[in-house]
């Protein structure tokens, strides 16, 4: 690996990384990110936890077992995934200048266009592979749109394994299409009742299987959470979206993008993309997440804005929580955003100031969905569409301070076919649309 | 392990040991069906014969729980419950027994992480607390916990799990102080038809590991497998079985009776233990 050069941002650091100075901020390892991750779960977990670790170290040292994952990142999921630049959705940032060339141009990473419609199956391609290596015949999983249940479903029907899938009865509701999709493909869908129904207790339903089955159950974690090693490793698994973007853009417009923008749930499509431009001081790294109602109506997944440092699920990490440490509901439009807490390593970036966090209201999220349909012709899922209104708003800002020949890379994490009966009822395009019944 | 003297909970159990028998330890949490109320069960609980109390905190995300603690920490949370109700049970404890039933605290560690580690383990000892339990903080993440706890003498209880390697024994083993609690299987709190041999085999493996003491939880539900367990290990721990008690529509003495009644066959069955050979 090249030397990096001394960068201010590592000056600041020293003291958090203590343990991690020889690395480049992208190596960084678990099982702490500054002051987050951590394990923060019941002993019984922890041998199938050290039991992960080994052979996902072993793993990164094998050839063999890259050269299996590139060639089901090629053959099957269809990477890489292609660098679309969106003139017409960039045009509503700003217009052309007195040069006529525009001030802003806006790329799209098209994670959508993978098999199963989103990023997902990067992460579940690699623990499928790890699972087989262990000798592990049943995966569970949890999933709020569906997306990463979908594509743990998948990999579990492609490698012969067991597998159960832990919803939300909320969410089941609202993601019917997405259950239809994970029985066809083999997998047993379990709705979760206890709690608040959603994602939230649906991972807490997927920790007392694993709990109880762990001898032949791997817990397939679908985001950059959990306790260590999943943060980290499940970084590893997408780390690939923003190698390839990067290469990508050096090849296409010949440097790096100025900002690189995605939507930040648990965060690992966003981790995946980023992580290729850590260690770049020049390039400006932009989080969105669900504003929802908005910041002051409460009802919202904005840990950075609403929340503080505390423990869920494994890590501690920033979390939406009351006075008492009691988890408070999140609410977004997007299912995939749901989510109270969010990965420690963007709690991480966020301290030592090497990501901005945003928040992105759903109504902000809508209309940057309509727009990408309606100037581009690809329809986004909505969880994506938090990372295109961010963009928006980023671009103007820059415009508005007199920025010009900028360019931006966005992750379209999700194709938005899932996300088709929402969208219709938001903009009413149903016949006797109700707004009850619809949840 | 040089540390058990310092334990109340030690000597409670050595105490009971020296009368020969193991030490039956009940759980319920506080605030269910609300605080003033589960002060009532907790205090008919330790008159019914358990030896050492187990106070659980309400959370939202109890990953270590099964349906019915579910629950009711979900009913104590709707009801209002607060963190700090605990300590006012505690203190009821220490009031109602005379200080001679040691009570722990059982909490999840984000609600004691958001009330301030330090300024928990503060109140709980001034409350007459005798330490706590942490479901999901493991040793190797309790630096700050640990900490104030030595600094107070309160019991730093951790799990120990079928699982567990022997490196982990040892380590767990020599964290703890009080007693170190066996997960008797895989799993979580709820009742089960028996009470595997994987428990001894744990208990076995963890006095091996080095703990003075070491109490079983997760599964017994019944006077006879606390009789069972009661023959090989320091403690009998139960939880799902005496919070159904509480969970049924009846009027609220008919709960408390039915309390006193379980608690009360659980106790005869720790008293027989080790006096017919353990299975009656």
């Amino acid at each position: 690996m090249p030397e990096q050069p001394e960068q201010p941002v590592r000056d600041a650091l020293t003291e958090t990384l203590a343990d991690q100075v020889a690395e480049k901020l992208a190596d960084v390892h678990g099982p702490y990110f500054g002051q987050f991750g951590g394990r923060y779960v019941p002993e019984a977990l922890i041998a199938a936890l050290d039991e992960l670790e080994a052979e996902f170290r072993k793993a990164q040292g094998d050839p063999g077992f890259a050269a299996e994952l590139s060639r089901l990142h090629r053959d099957y999921t269809g990477r890489p995934s292609p660098l679309t630049e969106v003139p017409r959705f960039a045009a509503h940032i700003a217009g052309p200048g007195d040069d006529g060339a525009a001030p802003v141009r806006v790329f799209l990473k098209r994670e959508d266009l993978n098999h199963t419609g989103s990023h997902k199956i990067n992460n579940v391609l690699g623990q499928a592979l790890l699972v087989k290596r262990m000798g592990k015949t049943r995966v569970i999983a949890e999933t709020g749109a569906g997306q990463h249940g979908v594509a743990t479903a998948t990999a579990a029907a492609l490698l012969g394994l067991e597998c159960v899938v832990y919803m939300g009865e909320e969410d089941t509701r609202r993601q019917a299409l997405n259950v239809a999709r994970m029985e066809l493909l083999g997998a047993t869908v379990v709705p979760v009742t206890v709690g608040t129904r959603t994602l939230k207790d649906a991972i807490n339903e997927a920790l007392r299987d694993w709990v109880t089955n762990v001898d032949h159950t791997h817990y397939l974690l679908g985001t950059v959470t959990g306790p260590h090693p999943f943060p980290e490793m499940v970084r590893e698994f997408h780390r690939i979206i923003g190698e390839e973007a990067r290469e990508q853009m050096l090849e296409r417009v010949g440097r790096l993008p100025d900002v690189v923008a995605a939507c930040v749930g648990g965060g690992s499509n966003a981790l995946g993309l980023f992580n290729a431009f850590l260690d770049d001081d020049g390039v400006a790294l932009y989080g969105f997440e669900a504003g929802g109602e908005g910041i002051e109506s409460g009802r919202h997944a904005a840990r950075f804005s609403g929340g503080a440092p505390g423990v869920l699920h494994g890590a501690r990490s920033y979390l939406l929580q009351d006075d008492d440490g009691q988890t408070r509901p999140s609410h977004s439009v997007s299912a995939g955003l749901d989510y109270p807490s969010v990965g420690p390593a963007h709690s991480w970036l966020h301290d030592i100031g090497r990501a901005a966090y945003e928040p992105v209201t759903d109504a902000e999220a809508m209309e940057a969905f309509q727009l990408l349909c309606r100037t581009e012709g690809i329809i986004p899922a909505i969880e994506s569409a938090h990372a295109l209104a961010g963009v928006l708003r980023v671009g103007r800002r820059i415009v508005e301070d007199g920025g010009s020949d900028q360019v931006l890379l966005v992750n379209l994490s999700g194709r938005g076919d899932k996300d088709v009966a929402t969208a219709a009822r938001w903009f009413g395009l149903l016949d006797g649309d109700a707004t009850e019944g619809d949840q | 392990m040089s540390t058990a003297t310092t334990s109340r909970t030690a000597a409670r159990l050595d105490e009971l040991a020296g009368t020969g028998r193991a030490a039956l330890v009940g759980y319920l949490p506080v605030g269910f069906p609300d605080v003033a109320r589960s002060v009532e069960a907790v205090t008919t609980m330790v008159d019914a014969g358990v030896d050492v109390v187990e106070i659980g905190v309400p959370y939202t995300d109890p990953v270590m729980d099964g349906p019915v603690i579910q629950r009711a920490a979900e009913a104590a949370l709707a009801a209002g419950a607060r963190v700090r109700d605990v300590l006012t049970v505690v203190e009821a404890v220490a009031e109602h027994s005379g200080g001679t039933v040691p009570a722990l605290v059982m909490s999840y560690y984000n609600p004691v992480l958001r009330y301030g580690v330090e300024a928990f383990a503060r109140d709980l000892a001034a409350a007459g607390g005798a330490g706590m339990i942490t479901p999901d903080l493991i040793p190797d993440e309790a630096a700050e916990w640990s900490a104030a706890a030595d600094e107070l003498g309160l019991d730093k209880v951790y799990l120990v799990a079928p699982s567990s390697t022997a490196e982990r024994l040892h380590l767990t083993a020599r964290a703890s102080r009080g007693f170190v609690y066996a997960a008797s299987t895989m799993g979580v709190t709820g009742t089960r038809e028996s009470v595997g041999l994987a428990a001894e085999e744990l208990v076995t493996a963890t006095r091996s590991a080095g703990a003075d003491h070491v109490c079983v939880g997760l599964g017994v539900s019944t006077g006879e497998q606390a009789a069972e367990v009661g023959r090989y290990a320091d403690g009998v721990i139960v939880g799902s079985a005496l919070v159904r008690t509480l969970l049924s529509d009846d009027p609220w003495t008919d709960r408390l009776d039915a309390l006193g009644r379980v608690t009360g066959e659980l106790a005869a069955g720790v008293a027989r233990a080790r006096t017919t050979g353990g299975d009656s």
